[in-house]
């Protein structure tokens, strides 16, 4: 007899828009894993044509209220590469500090008040409070001091306004970023306090082999630039970008799927990060990792928020860092004159990889616009896992296996926004 | 701590998603002595800063529970918020979330007032729809006539049942 059923998960809760999850079971056997999102048609990239080359740094940060300097800084990127500008180091590190700050309050958000509930067996991050205000309350400072980071860089914390293509508006005193110290020094510890929190939960028993890609910078924990890698060798400048990454649409999702070279299915985002670049952190940071028995390589997506924490900890150290050794960039941004030509941009968003391409035409005027978000590459990994996770799972009751689903979901800390823009989840079992 | 705040939530690029917005917008206009306004469009959970030293918050969101467009529910964070509030939309965390876990926290200001205006579109790019647009005026009227009175006398006669 032929058994089919499906699990249908209808509004993830804690995945950041709205989205959709399908497992169809046939005969016991998992036979599709769905991550349906919903997708209006690239329509950023259709606005961005036709607009000024000064302009995407302001569009595309309104993708999404949670990374916002992601997408600025690729646009930026991008940008300067298709009118070939190198901005100043004091730019740059300007550029990283403000992106440490996206990196705490979005790692600190997610791993409080969105994955560290499930294991700890609440329903949610107001449920954990009930019950551990304080733990609670750490999260919420720790993701209030990225916030800070990013408004006295940024102008504000959401969709900042103080960047520009070249650089900074207005670069920010030396005062006004030393009155951040005292309290990216509590986040320091509070974030170290955090890892070894972390790294005591029970983690699922699920993980395998990955290809992962991400930066890597000759010298640094890659976050504003670097070449893009990979775990089978791939070695190649952001420019390469579209010669060994492809995007397809497939039936079910709106959303473009992105392959590597022809079909390999890859994972961008902080295991993939970490483990093509631990050895870019700095000793006591690798220590704390060792400590919190992190392996050089990450297998297990339930894992990622131990990552999480340890970046969490690199981003308040490296804040900590550029701080001390402030130089106003002056100017405050390379002056960029428009080419006929055609720029890539890639940085490190919280969530992984985001590409930036740019079409430009002598007048400034943009011709083309590409943008691939991390949670849009990730979707065939995650359904992968999905499909794996569950078919060792058929046996739970469709609450137990619906909730474990999420929970698998919830690992990679998907940006449904960035994704798709709206995304509406379920679960159902027919 | 006398402070009143409104604070509008929201997305201007998201249609409807910009009542409660507009609704902030139409207060600010009126320059109310002693009242700041305040938007936000993103994370809410700025929410628990921007209100930390404020003893009288209104806030207005739009919401999306299948209502007819321009419905306009009310609510008073002095009781657990009716499920309406937790919609579904592009943010992290709906309103009622915030208020709920600014509950557990201790950290919900003296008087919370909430307002949210049902929605018809969300699309990306697209205007407030014109379903909605006598909803916005109405909730901002009502908030004028609510904040143009004395602190101690605001809110009294409200409906308390959060519809």
């Amino acid at each position: 007899m032929t058994h089919g059923s499906r699990v249908k998960v209808p509004g993830l809760s804690r995945v950041e828009g709205e989205g959709g999850l399908e497992i169809i079971t046939k005969n016991g056997e998992v036979t599709e894993a769905r991550l349906d999102i919903y997708e209006p048609p690239r329509f950023f990239e259709a606005m961005l044509r036709g607009r000024q080359y000064t302009e995407p740094p302001d569009i595309t940060a309104r993708i999404c209220g949670i990374c916002p300097i992601a997408y600025q800084m690729s646009a930026c990127a991008a940008i300067e590469d298709a009118c070939g500008v190198t901005v100043s180091d004091q730019v740059k590190k300007l550029r990283r500090l403000i992106y440490c700050g996206e990196w705490i309050e979005s790692h600190a958000l997610h791993i409080y008040l969105l994955h560290a509930p499930d294991f700890l067996g609440y329903e949610s991050g107001i449920h954990l409070a009930r019950d551990h205000p304080d733990l609670v309350k750490r999260g919420l400072r720790l993701k209030k001091t990225g916030n800070q980071l990013m408004t006295v860089v940024g102008g504000r914390s959401v969709h900042p306004v103080n960047i520009k293509v070249g650089g900074f508006y207005r670069a920010p005193a030396r005062g006004a970023l030393r009155e951040l110290v005292a309290e990216l020094e509590w986040a320091r510890q509070a974030a170290e306090d955090t890892v070894r929190w972390v790294s005591t939960f029970d983690f699922p028993d699920y993980g395998h082999e990955y290809e992962f890609v991400a930066l890597r910078h000759p010298s640094d924990y890659p976050i504003t630039e670097g070449r893009i890698v990979s775990s089978s060798g791939l070695d190649i400048a952001p420019e390469s970008y579209d010669e060994h990454f492809t995007e397809f649409q497939v039936p079910h999702s709106t959303a473009l799927h992105s392959v590597l070279d022809g079909d390999k299915t890859y994972l961008t985002g902080p295991m993939a990060r970490y483990s093509l670049n631990h050895d870019r952190m700095p000793p006591d940071i690798a220590a704390v990792a060792r400590e919190a028995g992190l392996a050089n390589t990450c297998h297990s997506p339930f894992l990622s928020i131990v990552v999480r924490a340890i970046e969490l900890l690199y981003a308040c150290d490296e804040a900590l860092k550029l701080i001390v050794g402030y130089e106003p960039p002056d100017p405050s941004a390379a002056q960029v004159e428009p080419k006929d030509a055609t720029g890539y941009g890639c940085t490190e968003a919280p969530r992984g990889l985001l590409y930036h391409r740019y079409r430009i035409r002598a007048d400034g005027t943009i011709e083309d616009a590409k943008i691939v978000p991390p949670t849009s590459q990730n979707q065939r990994a995650i359904e992968a896992d999905l499909r794996d996770f569950a078919a060792t799972r058929l046996h739970l009751s469709d609450h137990q296996l619906t909730h474990e689903c999420e929970q698998a979901v919830r690992s990679y800390d998907p940006c449904i926004s960035c994704a798709t823009h709206f995304l509406d989840l379920r679960v159902r079992r027919q | 701590m006398t402070t009143t705040l409104v604070i509008g939530i929201g997305n201007y690029d998201r249609g409807d998603d910009g009542a409660g917005l507009a609704v902030a917008e139409r207060i600010r206009a009126a320059h109310l002595p002693g009242v700041g306004i305040m938007q936000l469009d993103g994370d809410q959970l700025g929410l628990l800063d921007a209100w930390a030293d404020a003893a009288d918050v209104y806030v207005i969101d739009a919401v999306c529970s299948g209502c007819p467009p321009g419905t306009v529910f009310h609510f008073d964070a002095a009781r657990a918020l009716p499920a309406r509030f937790s919609y579904r939309g592009t943010h992290t965390f709906s309103l009622a979330d915030v208020v709920e876990l600014a509950r557990e926290l201790g950290s919900l200001p003296p008087r919370l007032t909430g307002y949210g205006i049902e929605g018809s579109k969300f699309e990306i790019g697209t205007a407030l729809s014109p379903e909605i647009t006598g909803a916005v005026e109405a909730v901002a009227d009502r908030l004028l006539r609510e904040l143009r009175q004395p602190s101690d006398l605001r809110g009294r006669g409200e409906p308390r049942d959060g519809g």
